[in-house]
């Protein structure tokens, strides 16, 4: 329960700071994607499912307020969850490499996918041009944000990981 | 430990009703069989007065950074402006005189019916699309304010862009750089139609393309482009920018090239909602 309400808060928090202070803070016109960052880590600290859920509560929220179909970023951010959570089995304390490599790949696929499906299918060819201008500053700016990003959120999931271990050892200690 | 076994779902079945689900809402609501409006209008009954509240603290803070200003700079630039003062009351009194010259021009111009008479509602910009492809806005007055989809949006003069959702307290704006705009607008001197569009590619360099000219003169650099009398959703006469660069299609019968906007789309803090549509009032 205590999970449910931590990362509902922290999804909305994240979407809050994205479409106001980030956009204030952005390079060459290119914003970082804190929503993937959240999905990714929590894909790859928790596995598929939590994955899965976390993803689909962010593509949700976008899905909201932007973008002209509803339920795209909902699906597009699922799989990005789900896909992560394949990782969870290499998941190592205190490691920040992994999940910088994971946040780059992801971000690196989550827009191509955009380009391919909202850009190519409205005959945008120049696939290099958008490549030069968009995917990869935004792949460099998600990256060197995730170092600080993820720290918080490793440091979030272990309290709340030690608060489910006293949660469950509790009542068989009192026994 | 005589726990009920709970029954869990496979993280695999769960991935595919889920999928089904999502597609099944795209589906939906493309083909408008779900409608979409009032769950949105839901959401951002909680999310816009949040978004206000992180923009306040923002403009409070940067408000009391800029207070901190020392008080050498402020006396010196306080020197200079007097200074510009005594320019400018000089170049005023000359420009009065060639004000009411202007006046005449303008009729002339046939630009008679300026913007400036339109009833327009003032907003705030409280949050901007979170992905780099697209550049839409939200700004902080809905239905509630008299605003409807396709208004036409201004700011510094010129044109921002249109309202494409419109909630009761929040409503959503595609500036007219974003990659899926086109206008229909014309050069103030001549005339001549073309179509302006925003470009991904040319957005970080601030500038809009311009297509399909249709001219037998040559257009000049700095031309000044305003929206078109036959377009059906911005109204006539809006200043769109200036020409910077023209080059002739392959043809030799259409002319191409880039606008920079008035509009600092960088900056975009506060627009003016035009209450009037296309389609009802105007020409």
């Amino acid at each position: 329960m205590r999970r449910k309400i931590t990362l509902t808060v922290l999804i909305l928090i994240t979407f809050l700071l994205q479409t106001t202070v980030f956009q204030s803070l952005e390079i060459a016109s290119v914003t970082p994607n804190l929503l993937l960052i959240l999905t990714t880590a929590f894909g790859f600290m928790r596995g598929k499912k939590e994955g899965l859920w976390v993803g689909f509560f962010c593509g949700l929220s976008i899905d909201l307020f932007y973008g002209n179909l509803f339920g795209f970023y909902g699906l597009l951010y699922m799989y990005v969850g789900y896909m992560n959570g394949f990782f969870c089995k290499v998941f190592y304390d205190e490691d920040i490499k992994v999940p910088m490599v994971l946040v780059a790949v992801s971000d690196l696929a989550y827009n191509f996918v955009v380009y391919v499906l909202q850009f190519l299918l409205r005959v945008r060819l120049s696939f290099f041009d958008y490549l030069e201008h968009i995917i990869l500053p935004e792949m460099v700016y998600t990256m060197v944000i995730s170092i600080v990003f993820y720290r918080i959120l490793f440091l979030i999931n272990r309290k709340l990981t030690e608060n489910e271990m006293e949660g469950q050892q509790s009542p068989w200690l009192r026994r | 430990m005589n726990k009920k076994k709970k029954f869990q779902l496979r993280s695999k079945h769960l991935l595919f009703i889920m999928s089904f689900f999502c597609i099944s809402v795209i589906v939906l609501g493309a083909a408008e069989k779900m409608p979409v409006t009032p769950i949105r209008e839901v959401a951002g009954f909680v999310i816009v007065p949040l978004q206000n509240g992180v923009n306040q603290v923002g403009s409070y803070l940067s408000d009391c950074l800029s207070g901190f200003q020392s008080v050498q700079k402020l006396s010196q630039e306080n020197e200079e402006l007097e200074r510009q003062i005594k320019e400018l009351t000089e170049e005023n009194n000359r420009l009065a005189l060639g004000q009411e010259e202007l006046e005449r021009l303008q009729d002339l111009y046939e630009l008679d019916q300026s913007y400036s008479e339109y009833e327009k509602v003032a907003a705030q910009v409280i949050s901007k699309d979170p992905g780099n492809w697209y550049s839409t806005f939200v700004i902080n007055k809905g239905s509630n304010a008299g605003i409807q989809k396709d208004m036409n949006v201004i700011a510094d003069g010129g044109l921002v862009g249109i309202v494409t959702e419109v909630n009761s307290n929040s409503a959503t704006v595609r500036s007219i750089i974003d990659d899926s705009s086109s206008v229909s607008a014309m050069t103030a001197s001549t005339q001549d139609n073309c179509i302006v569009t925003g470009d991904l590619r040319l957005m970080d360099e601030g500038k809009l393309a311009f297509s399909q000219m249709n001219t037998n003169d040559t257009v000049a650099v700095g031309e000044k482009i305003v929206t078109s009398n036959i377009s059906e959703k911005y109204l006539k006469g809006i200043l769109i920018g200036y020409i910077s660069e023209v080059t002739e299609d392959s043809n030799h019968l259409t002319n191409k090239g880039y606008i920079i906007p008035v509009v600092d789309f960088q900056h975009i803090s506060e627009v003016l909602v035009i209450k009037e549509l296309k389609q009802q009032g105007g020409e």
